[in-house]
């Protein structure tokens, strides 16, 4: 809908690279660096509950943000009124900062890469006919209820979005990008005798309408949305205490986001705030763990073409063979570190400044067969599906819910267990991984990550794994 | 503002809207972040969002912009009324009776008209004060994640087709630090921090300095413990937390859903006698505080349980037709239209003191942060990281980490033993330490 970042601005605002080029230059010329982002957002969120699309809203957000930085010092100002003197004024503000600070000795390191074209749509969700959309939250709501008498409620929701950012250096560099945005979240309420249940599942990506009806992938959704209600209608109390506890493959790599992730981001590690902090080259995890963050990966929700301050993204190794190899970082903290950017740097939108973020965390399949895996565990717990997940960075206390789980006796799965909190130690957990599957799966695309009051886009993966020793916080003494 | 909340209403009932309501936000902030003493960001900003509702017969859409150009306002309503035409009618929909409306607009000292006149450097200076005041208190804190200071102020307006119209303001300040402490190669975070809406009112950078200073060292040495079910002591902040779930589970929506571990339990027991929770958003100068909820109903003081008995639920005009009963006032407006929001909640105080609580304990946990999201709405169950102090008998003996606390939100509430008199207003959501007989803690 709208191939040109570049154009779509001029047109709509009167912003050619040329003044904005002008704008930054006056203004900014003596700070280490300095750029100005543009950004237009439309949503669209389609709600059904009770059986009808009672609920429909569309929502239009544009912005700018201008940035100056000197040292460690960033001037960050932004408006959302998109006019020349509103972004003079900006400027002005964010150069109060630069000026005071004199110039900084690190000098930037280029990450050298081209950017990429991830995820050109031929029609991006936003613009696929609304009739369609109501039309497949119905049968969604038709077949969840079909699954199994015992499903009391059904919300579908469709979110829809369509961004456009513009990135302007005072060097002349421009780059921009557009970001196609969908999922499909199914949640179902069953109830028996009394005793209700919530099962939720979802995906997406960035990818067109069509990727949710291609091969029915939206009745997968309901299946597995319906399977956790009435699973758990039937779960015992979680065990509480160590054990060891077996990962399903794909979106239980939320471990790797919570254990591992938050803490290798460059901004903690610059100011040596994180567990992980002056760590790399150490042993970290088993070797037979890799881990990735991998922002190149077409159509995934977590991807991006380039990153907020227009540094193409990467494929980083974090872990490889459980030996810490490098960290996630943002112009400004891979500058400060003296090392390259690594196309990690993301904003929620032009209101924050952009610091250092996952893209798609990922851990590299192993060699054994999941079913070995399981067979392998006397007594345990399987979990397959998660909540969220927080970190302390600082101690390296990770935790995170599992929402689907069942206990592993005698190698096989049998009762399921109530959702319960999993609580570890982020340097030292991967130690524990003593099988690695060969079933890598990356999640379903409807993951999001928050760090500082902001929110972005994430994917995760992993293979089936198993860990032997982690604290389970149920209520079975 | 409310001259252009009447236009769009009248664009919008001139493209076939029958009913509608619009409410526009403006908001002004600064904030500015110093680490170990030097500037390191320094954010200014300016914002405007204006969201529109609109019914046609009884179908309902919604629509938002932050461009508030002529043209791009003309698109909102094209688009929300062109939206509305899709959507399933639904018979309890609309607007609240125009009877219920609040009819004045009540000055509940929301804004600091003097407060904001600060320079930039003087507000850095505010941060850096509260950040050197942590750094200062012990060689151990020898790190930091920063000081903050950000101030903002907006204005808030709403009107409806059916006549409401009514504007305010308000301020707010925060300061807020977050200190590492080192000892033998543990590093330990935490911090601490205040919001105002009073400038004058704000505790001093020093105060909170020292504040989070303790907090960090008090986490050094921390252990993990054995697996046991034993009594927890929460703290004024983690006891807070407990409330914004059973909040959660009041709420006219999750209720109408289904998905409320507190659905069909109006009039019944959900909680110890010792327990009464209000919400009240007419207190002066609270933060939660607002002279009419979204959609243009009268603020008023809610008791959500009264001596154990859950006495109200939380509603909205919608909710409450679900649910058969009216709405209790808590309406809250996001882009995507109505929801439901507490104002100022709280858990009344007890009459012990919190030293007491912690010495009627023999062996169990005093818990300082929680994390995670370990909160099955539905149902009540609980599951929750947990960081804190392990108490024997009756003293906090040392810190501990890398725990579970584990229990039912009803069970939990039923066990509460005791009600500390500490009970300070000082956010959203408050309440006294609180000790709950008995729960299942997970370690090692």
């Amino acid at each position: 809908m709208l191939a040109r970042p570049d154009r779509f601005f001029e047109d709509r605002f009167g912003l050619t690279t040329s003044v904005m080029e002008r704008l930054l230059g006056s203004a900014l010329s003596r700070a280490d660096h300095a750029d100005l982002y543009l950004e237009y957002r439309v949503n669209e969120e389609l709600v059904l509950e009770e059986g009808a699309v009672k609920k429909a809203s569309r929502h239009v957000s544009q912005g700018a943000g201008v940035r100056a930085q000197s040292g460690e010092r960033t001037g960050y100002a932004h408006t959302d009124d998109v006019s020349l003197p509103n972004l003079e004024e900006a400027a002005r503000q964010a150069r109060a900062i630069a000026e005071r600070a004199s110039g900084s000795a690190v000098a930037a390191v280029d990450s050298g890469r081209p950017p990429h074209d991830l995820y050109t749509l031929a029609e991006p969700p936003i613009a696929a006919d609304l009739g369609r959309k109501l039309a497949l939250l119905r049968e969604v709501d038709a077949a969840a209820r079909g699954a199994d008498p015992r499903v009391r409620q059904v919300i579908a929701t469709l979110a829809s979005e369509d961004l456009v950012i513009l990135i302007v250096t005072p060097s002349g560099f421009t780059v921009g990008d557009v970001r196609p945005m969908t999922r499909l979240s199914v949640t179902v309420i069953a109830e028996e005798q009394g005793k209700r249940e919530v099962g939720a599942f979802g995906g997406g990506g960035r990818v067109a309408f069509d990727f949710f009806l291609e091969g029915e992938r939206w009745r997968r959704y309901v299946a597995e949305a319906v399977k956790q209600a009435v699973v758990k209608l039937g779960a015992i109390e979680a065990p509480a205490g160590t054990l060891t506890v077996v990962l399903g493959p794909g979106w239980p790599g939320i471990l790797l986001h919570e254990a591992v992730g938050h803490g290798l981001e460059g901004d903690f590690n610059r100011k040596g705030t994180s567990a992980f902090s002056g760590r790399i080259g150490e042993k970290v995890a088993s070797e037979l763990v890799t881990v990735v963050d991998d922002g190149t990966i077409a159509n995934r929700r977590g991807s991006l073409n380039v990153d907020d301050e227009g540094v193409p993204t990467g494929r980083n190794v974090l872990i490889e063979n459980g030996v810490l190899r490098g960290y996630m970082q943002d112009r400004l903290n891979a500058r400060l570190m003296g090392v390259a950017p690594t196309g990690n740097g993301r904003r929620e939108s032009y209101a924050h400044p952009p610091m250092p973020r996952m893209t798609n965390t990922l851990m590299l399949a192993g060699q054994d067969h999941p079913e070995d895996i399981i067979r392998s565990v006397s007594r345990g717990l399987y979990a397959v599906n998660f909540g969220g997940g927080q970190v302390d960075i600082t101690s390296g206390r990770f935790v995170f819910t599992a929402s689907e789980a069942y206990l592993i006796e005698d190698g096989r799965v049998t009762t399921p267990v109530k959702g319960a909190t999993l609580i570890g130690n982020g340097p030292e957990a991967l130690t524990r991984v003593t099988r690695v599957g060969h079933d890598l799966r990356l999640d379903e695309g409807t993951g999001t990550c928050g760090k500082d009051g902001q929110s972005v886009p994430v994917g995760v993966g992993l293979p089936t794994l198993r860990i032997d020793g982690m604290t389970v916080g149920g209520t079975r003494v | 503002m409310i001259d252009l909340l009447r236009e769009v209403l009248g664009r919008a009932t001139a493209r076939g809207a029958t009913e509608a309501d619009a409410f526009a936000v403006e908001d002004q902030s600064f904030s500015a972040q110093v680490r170990l003493g030097e500037v390191e960001t320094v954010k200014h900003a300016r914002e405007q969002h204006l969201a529109l509702r609109v019914f046609v017969g009884r179908a309902v859409a919604a629509a938002s912009t932050s461009d508030l150009s002529r043209e791009s306002v003309g698109r909102l309503v094209e688009e929300a009324v062109s939206l509305a035409r899709i959507t399933s009618p639904d018979d309890l929909g609309g607007l609240p009776a125009a009877s219920e409306l609040a009819g004045r607009v009540p000055d509940l000292a929301l804004d600091d008209p003097v407060g904001h006149d600060l320079s930039p450097e003087a507000k850095i200076e505010l941060a850096r004060r509260c950040e050197g005041a942590a750094l200062a208190s012990d060689p151990r804190i020898s790190n930091s994640e920063g000081g903050d200071f950000s101030d903002g102020r907006a204005r808030y307006a709403y009107a409806t087709t059916h006549g409401f119209a009514g504007e305010y303001r308000t301020s707010s300040f925060s300061l807020s630090v977050s200190p590492v402490a080192v000892q033998n190669g543990e590093m330990q975070r935490d911090g601490w921090y205040h919001v105002s809406r009073q400038r004058a009112r704000l505790d001093s950078p020093e105060e909170i300095g020292r504040t989070a200073a303790r907090r960090a060292l008090r986490r050094l040495g921390a252990r993990r413990v054995k697996t046991a079910e034993v009594p927890v002591v929460f703290d004024r902040d983690t006891a807070a937390s407990l409330l914004r779930h059973v909040a959660g589970a009041a709420s006219g929506p999750a209720l109408y859903r289904g998905a409320s571990f507190l659905l069909d339990r109006l009039g019944k027991s959900i909680a110890a006698p010792a327990v009464t929770i209000v919400d009240d958003g007419t207190i002066a100068g609270a933060l939660g505080s607002r002279p009419f909820d979204g959609e243009g109903l009268p603020i008023r003081r809610t008791v959500v349980v009264e001596r154990g008995v859950l006495a109200s639920y939380l509603l909205d005009t919608y909710s409450g037709r679900k649910l058969g009963l009216p709405s209790t006032h808590h309406a809250a407006r996001d882009g995507s239209g109505v929801s439901v929001s507490t104002t100022n909640l709280y858990l009344a105080a007890g009459d012990a003191d919190p030293k007491d609580l912690i010495g009627s304990v023999k062996n169990g946990l005093y818990v300082t942060e929680l994390i995670g999201f370990g909160v099955n709405g539905v149902t009540g169950d609980y599951s929750r990281g947990a960081v804190g102090l392990w108490i024997e008998n009756g003293e906090l003996a040392y810190p501990v980490e890398e725990i579970t606390v584990a229990g039912n939100l009803l069970d939990m509430f039923q066990a509460i033993e005791g009600v500390g008199n500490d009970l300070v207003m000082r956010d959203r959501t408050s309440a006294p330490t609180l000790l709950i007989g008995k729960m299942v803690v997970a370690g090692s």
